[in-house]
């Protein structure tokens, strides 16, 4: 997994079978020192309760297609959880 | 298996079922010689592991399922082990 940030939604009006209701989140990357790294991503919010601004942590591949309930959702990016804190030793 | 320094810990509580009481660490990732590549990772433990000590860390889903015994927990990264030394 890899820390993000909130910074925008996605909101579609037609959607491939299977993302019916999935909520698309945009995130931007984050460094370990929370600080913007690269491109923002598009991904779709398993926990569902994801709001602009939050910290996130998000996977890629396979297990973000696993994380949506039912699994095997069409997608490549999926937030696993709201980060309340990071403490960085 | 990547090489890897833990340098911290992620909290939080609204997550994904399957996080339910792990512990997720954060890696940095390390060379051979224990210098940082920049890069880092958030890892599951499975050993656990602690501050600053260095790590070997799976990237790979179907091995970290089988890791925790799972079928379709969404997890890719997990410390496997805590390395005492690198022999070159």
């Amino acid at each position: 997994m890899l820390l993000g940030r909130v910074i925008g939604q996605v909101v579609l009006c037609v959607v491939t079978p299977g993302l019916e209701g999935v909520p698309m989140l945009l995130v931007q990357p984050l460094d370990k020192t929370l600080k913007p790294k690269g491109k923002a991503i598009v991904a779709a919010d398993a926990t569902r309760m994801a709001g602009p601004g939050e910290l996130v942590s998000y996977e890629g591949g396979r297990e973000a297609a696993m994380a949506l309930d039912p699994a095997f959702v069409p997608v490549d990016h999926a937030i696993l959880a709201i980060v309340d804190g990071v403490s960085i030793t | 298996m990547i090489l890897g320094r833990v340098i911290g810990e992620i909290h939080g509580s609204i997550k994904h079922p399957f996080y339910e009481g792990k512990k997720l660490l954060v890696i940095e990732k390390t060379s051979p010689t224990g210098v940082a590549t920049g890069d880092y990772l958030i890892a599951a433990d499975s050993v656990g592991a602690g501050a600053d000590e260095r790590v070997l860390v799976l990237d790979e889903g179907n091995g970290a399922r089988q890791v925790f015994d799972s079928k379709d927990g969404p997890v890719r990264a997990v410390v496997v082990g805590i390395i005492d030394d690198i022999v070159t």
